[in-house]
């Protein structure tokens, strides 16, 4: 009876002992255990698995999966933080910057801001396309001057009221529409996601003029997107002697907790399903190569 | 017995010709000599651990796969070799196909049902606030 239920919280359970944690790995592969079947059942699976969704706003989402793998549910949380489609700038064509902020670190800054375009109306640029088409890029115009107050008072130390344009700020960014964009994206929607992200401050003199070119890219290259945190457990209970031998802290194995939160661009919601149709094309990539190979 | 063995490479996949001339394989098979089909080793190019362990796993769930592991080979590589190794005389190839099947369809199920559950929130909330007024 003992043994029994030991094998069963083996299977399902990982264990918080008081130094370690214990039976991370799945086992349950066929002929592992004696007495399971543990081969791949696609209506066992449909049958077990549940998705609830516990709290969603438009910027964040929490959800719960019941009865899938690690391996998967991981997976899942890889895409999410690296290998969404998003738009981002990626070349950066200076024609002045006489700011303090080094070209490099500017340009770095810029590919950082999110855009809020829908990555999915837009096509990858091709390799070695130095231009780029109205189809995969997006053009924004920077460019800020800082010059003296002529009106502030003469003994005043407050930058604000000393210089016009001294901080340069993502409103400063202005898009300029290729092609036909003009007409597919009405006015406002192509924009920076949020205002008031600082970027650079200048001086009286000083100028930043920069054309910028937004293309679509994944994260695995520049790193951006959601943030899915991780809920760990409480381990304190075992600081306590008495607690110690009477709490046993286990967690279910097939049971994830995951948090999203957007950084604006789409909404948390569409990114979990990105998220999974990005798995399936990887998925399906390789079939077709198998597929291809067959052929020969 | 040789000690040496000999590799038989056998590159396949749709080789996409680009700009420059480069050729771009996205799957090459790897197999001993004196082996049969049961026992090859897959590398998939500009793949992680995101399809490996999730591929790994589905593919240990087919009771035929007597061995099934991945690596990836370097940090700086992105490709990892996958090994499959099967029972009896069944080639290597069709757990690996049957995996990718398989896990495409836990993905399309886990998609019909988040959006499903997304959709019941969505009303939930919005009945909700409709009987607050």
């Amino acid at each position: 009876m003992a043994a029994a239920q030991a094998v069963e919280e083996m299977r399902s359970r990982v264990v918080l002992g008081e130094f370690g944690v214990r039976n991370v790995h799945t086992t349950d592969f066929p002929g592992n255990y004696s007495g399971y079947d543990d081969a791949w059942d696609q209506d066992r699976f449909e049958k077990n698995f549940r998705v609830d969704v516990v709290h969603m706003d438009e910027n964040s989402l929490e959800f719960d999966m019941v009865g899938i793998d690690a391996a998967i549910a991981n997976a899942f949380r890889r895409i999410l933080l690296a290998e969404v489609p998003t738009m981002a700038v990626e070349k950066v064509l200076v024609y002045n910057n006489t700011s303090i902020v080094q070209d490099e670190i500017l340009a770095h800054r810029l590919g950082l801001i999110p855009i809020h375009a829908d990555p999915r109306l837009f096509e990858y640029r091709n390799q070695g396309d130095e231009e780029g088409t109205e189809i995969d890029t997006l053009q924004f115009r920077l460019q800020v001057r800082c010059t003296r107050n002529p009106h502030a008072a003469k003994d005043s130390s407050d930058p604000n009221e000393l210089y016009v344009n001294h901080k340069v700020y993502t409103r400063h960014m202005t898009w300029v529409p290729l092609g036909n964009q003009a007409d597919l994206f009405p006015e406002g929607t192509i924009r920076p996601v949020h205002d008031d992200i600082l970027i650079a401050q200048l001086r009286p003199g000083q100028e930043i003029d920069l054309l910028m070119h937004c293309v679509k890219g994944i994260g695995k290259k520049v790193a951006r997107v959601a943030n899915p945190r991780l809920d760990t457990f409480s381990r304190e209970v075992f600081r306590n002697e008495k607690l110690k031998k009477v709490v046993r802290l286990a967690r279910v194995r097939n049971h994830y907790i995951f948090s999203v939160e957007s950084t604006g661009v789409l909404p948390p919601d569409v990114l979990v399903s990105e998220a999974i149709k990005v798995l399936m094309g990887k998925c399906r990539r390789f079939l077709d190569e198998l597929d291809a190979v067959q052929m020969d | 017995m040789e000690d040496d063995q000999e590799l038989e490479r056998k590159i396949s996949g749709l080789k996409t010709p680009m700009a420059e001339g480069e050729r771009k394989t996205a799957l090459e098979m790897v197999q001993a000599a004196g082996t049969d089909r049961h026992c090859v080793t897959f590398v998939l190019h500009e793949e992680d651990h995101t399809l490996g362990n999730s591929l790994r796993y589905m593919i240990m769930k087919n009771p035929e796969v007597e061995f099934c592991g991945y690596t990836t080979t370097h940090p700086s590589e992105s490709k990892i070799n996958l090994r499959i190794q099967t029972r009896g005389a069944l080639p290597a190839v069709e757990p690996f196909q049957r995996g990718l099947t398989e896990l495409m369809n836990v993905c399309q199920h886990v998609l019909d049902k988040f959006e499903a559950s997304v959709k019941e929130y969505k009303d939930q909330k919005a009945s909700r606030n409709e009987a607050t007024f």
